[in-house]
């Protein structure tokens, strides 16, 4: 960036009106990093990024945090802090205090912690004595202060697999307050999750699009028990964490191949493959051996985090879009969502990438067994005219059973997180027992996790993260006060995430008989 | 609508009743177009893939039990298959069947959703061609059978909707089951045939009437919808 550039890109956020003084100061922060050079890579590598067919999501060009981080909470509530100077905490309101004193010194890619904890476990050993009254009050204030001061739709917390009265409380309290702070991922084992937890948690959904819910098993299956899903819908190890995000847009490697399908998968897709794993390996040595963060943070020093948990996320999104071109080119007209020859693949290219991650070392990954983690990507703000990670494109989406068919095969080689927002119409509501049974059949068919939205509440599910309506209709106007309410505009605009085609609950019917 | 949680839902062709409020008329005839044949089999292997997402089964028509050989022979055939024995079968009837019918089909489902017309005889010749008095040996028997899931009112301003009537009614099913489940659908024009196109809809607020009167008369499980 020339100086004049910068200058004037400065002056611009320092004068703009619809920034917080908070949001200012973390745009300062990203322009002073964008004056720097970035992380050597090869001259390929650099045209790759600069024509975006790679993409380091804008991180920065000079990586001094991990993307996301996940502190080891229980730890830190049960030996204290020497560096925040804290003891252990006795009480449910010296834990609530603590965690909001922790959560306000982790360091993240938004500037506010993308991992709060897995809050009904957490607070489990502090709850004796406590009633239920008391639990709700204090909870809701807790509540209240997360989303206060830490306006991020990414802030993420985790419940279940197992019911819980922290649990039931936050529900409770989410369908109250119907806040975009904290995101909500909701753990799901078979086994373990009651029927009458998912139906409380359904009814929440109804309310404010959240929690999301996540295939329990198949997750402790990738990372172990340790792990939650942080951000979006990012699943990785407690007590460790991502490094950093980069992400390969399979519809512009496409775009770049000329020649047979066959060619793709050996010599293109390899080629983009190699040229993201080289600027994730540049990005990760920058963090780690200049920037220092695993040398100087606080939560190292403290056993919150340990450098040997971490690994990085290998992204890709365009899925959608690349298949339909291969099989255009090929003379065929198959859609994928819409035509097994084409879901066919799409599994393909996804089981190649793979494979090639997976032979791929990354230093600093031995979260991950040296490897980056294999992530569905599901776009940002300026995307246009590609589709989130392994989705079926918006608007075009075919029925419940064919789509969770479609997608579900995908899921499982995705375990640092992939997603899908299912849209329901409104007649859900009179049968949350069959949205109870859509959960449970989508587990059964292989998906990690996943999320409906309803039109009828104030809630857009964007990627993974939520905004509000109505903050978005006042967004031109007054600024937003959660600083991923901007994404969402941008997204809102070109993406037509708003635009989802709903689901009746009651599929497969042939012929609708309301009554009569 | 059709039953608990998410349902395969098999609509059979043909209806013994002439329900001038009918949303499906073309479903009445014993024969049409629209339906196809199949068989059980074949049925059964249609419902496989979707099993995972679903709670159970429903048959619903038309009148399913104008087909009850068909019907419980499904039913068997989804008890005594492994994958599919865990989902629960229903019945979503008009209720005029003969108590011989509900023996026959009883032993293999879990549970029926009765539509009540109207319990004045006149009335519900009116508004469905035919008699109730099955319909009213129906509902307490299957209630005895303890298999009696709900009673749906579909109820038209005007026609059937009276509260002297809908105290009567509600009288009576209590008399059935004072725990009965009670589910009342305001009667909508879309797709109903001519006749009772200008029929009017019910206000909120008189549903709501309909949900305090019901209450009212001591009806504890009660759905408007």
């Amino acid at each position: 960036m020339q100086i004049e550039e910068l200058r004037d890109a400065v002056r611009g956020v320092v004068e703009d009106p619809g920034l917080t003084y908070r949001q200012r100061v973390q745009r300062l922060a990203g322009l002073a990093e964008e004056a720097l050079a970035p992380p050597p890579v090869s001259e390929a590598c650099r045209m790759a990024l600069e024509k975006r067919v790679i993409c380091d999501m804008y991180e920065g060009n000079a990586p001094y945090r991990p993307r996301y981080v996940l502190p080891d909470y229980a730890r830190a509530l049960a030996q204290g802090s020497a560096h925040l100077e804290l003891a252990p905490a006795r009480t449910l309101d010296e834990a609530l205090a603590h965690l909001l004193i922790l959560y306000s010194q982790v360091p993240s890619i938004t500037g506010y912690p993308v991992y709060l904890g897995d809050l009904d476990a957490l607070l489990a050993p502090y709850l004796d004595g406590v009633g239920d009254d008391e639990l709700y009050r204090r909870l809701r204030l807790f509540w209240i202060s997360l989303d206060r001061m830490l306006p991020d739709a990414f802030v993420h917390t985790n419940l279940g697999p197992d019911d819980s009265r922290v649990g039931r409380t936050v529900l409770r309290l989410e369908r109250e307050l119907l806040q975009v702070v904290p995101n909500i991922s909701l753990r799901v084992d078979p086994e373990r999750t009651p029927d009458d937890y998912l139906l409380d948690a359904v009814r929440t959904v109804f309310a404010c699009g959240k929690p999301h819910f996540v295939n329990h098993p198949m997750m402790v299956g990738d990372l172990g028990t340790a792990y939650a899903a942080v951000s979006c819908y990012n699943s990785l190890r407690v007590g460790g964490g991502s490094h950093t995000l980069v992400r390969l847009n399979l519809k512009e490697t496409v775009l770049r191949h000329v020649g047979s399908t066959a060619d793709f998968l050996d010599a293109t897709l390899p080629h983009y493959v190699e040229l993201t794993a080289e600027l994730m390996e540049s990005r990760i040595r920058y963090l780690v051996e200049r920037a220092g963060f695993y040398d100087h943070s606080w939560l190292v020093h403290e056993g919150l985090v340990s450098l040997d948990r971490f690994s990085a996320m290998f992204g890709v999104y365009g899925l959608a879009e690349a298949v339909d071109l291969l099989t255009e080119r090929e003379g065929g007209s198959a859609r994928y969502g819409h035509d097994p020859v084409a879901n066919e693949l799409s599994y393909r290219i996804v089981e190649r990438v793979a494979e090639l991650v997976a032979a791929r070392p990354m230093p600093y990954c031995e979260g991950n067994g040296g490897r980056a983690f294999l992530h569905s990507q599901s776009g940002i703000d300026s995307d246009v005219d590609v589709t989130a990670g392994t989705r079926i494109p918006v608007g075009t989406e075919p029925p419940l059973y064919d789509h969770l068919l479609a997608v579900a095969p995908h899921h499982r080689l995705f375990a640092a997180g992939v997603s899908d927002v299912l849209a329901f119409d409104d007649t859900a509501k009179n049968n949350p027992q069959a949205v109870v049974d859509v959960i449970r059949g989508a587990f059964a068919s292989g998906m990690r996790d996943f999320t409906f939205n309803l039109d009828s509440n104030d809630f857009i599910r964007i990627t993974g993260y939520l905004v509000r309506k109505s903050d978005l209709a006042a967004l031109p106007e007054h600024g937003a006060r959660h600083g991923s309410t901007f994404l969402g505009a941008g997204s809102v605009a070109q993406s037509h995430v708003d635009r989802r085609t709903p689901k009746r609950v009651i599929s497969l019917e042939s012929s609708p008989r309301p009554a009569g | 609508m059709d039953g608990p949680g998410n349902r395969f839902v098999v609509f059979l062709q043909g209806c013994g009743f002439d329900c001038l409020a009918c949303h499906n008329p073309h479903t009445i005839p014993r024969a049409t177009p629209r339906a196809r044949s199949i068989t059980v089999a074949d049925l059964v292997e249609e419902i496989r893939p979707a099993a995972p997402f679903l709670s159970g089964v429903t048959v619903s028509g038309g009148e399913a039990t104008l087909q009850a050989p068909f019907v419980r022979a499904l039913f068997t055939a989804l008890r005594a298959d492994d994958d599919l024995s865990r989902l629960t079968t229903f019945v979503d009837t008009n209720g005029s069947a003969p108590r011989a019918v509900w023996d026959d089909l009883l032993p293999v489902t879990d549970g029926v959703m009765v539509d009540l017309k109207a319990l004045d005889p006149q009335v519900h010749t009116y508004l469905t061609g035919h008699a109730n008095d099955l319909v009213l040996e129906s509902i307490p028997h299957l209630a005895r059978a303890r298999k009696l899931h709900e009673v749906r009112l579909l109820l038209v301003p005007g026609v059937n909707d009276s509260p002297e009537q809908l105290g009567r009614t509600a009288a009576w099913l209590l008399s059935v089951d004072p725990e009965l489940r009670v589910k009342v659908i305001g009667f909508r024009a879309h797709g109903v045939r001519a006749a009772a196109r200008g029929w009017a809809e019910p206000t909120p607020e008189q549903r709501e009437d309909y949900r305090a009167l019901l209450t009212a008369a001591g009806v504890r499980d009660l759905v408007v919808v």
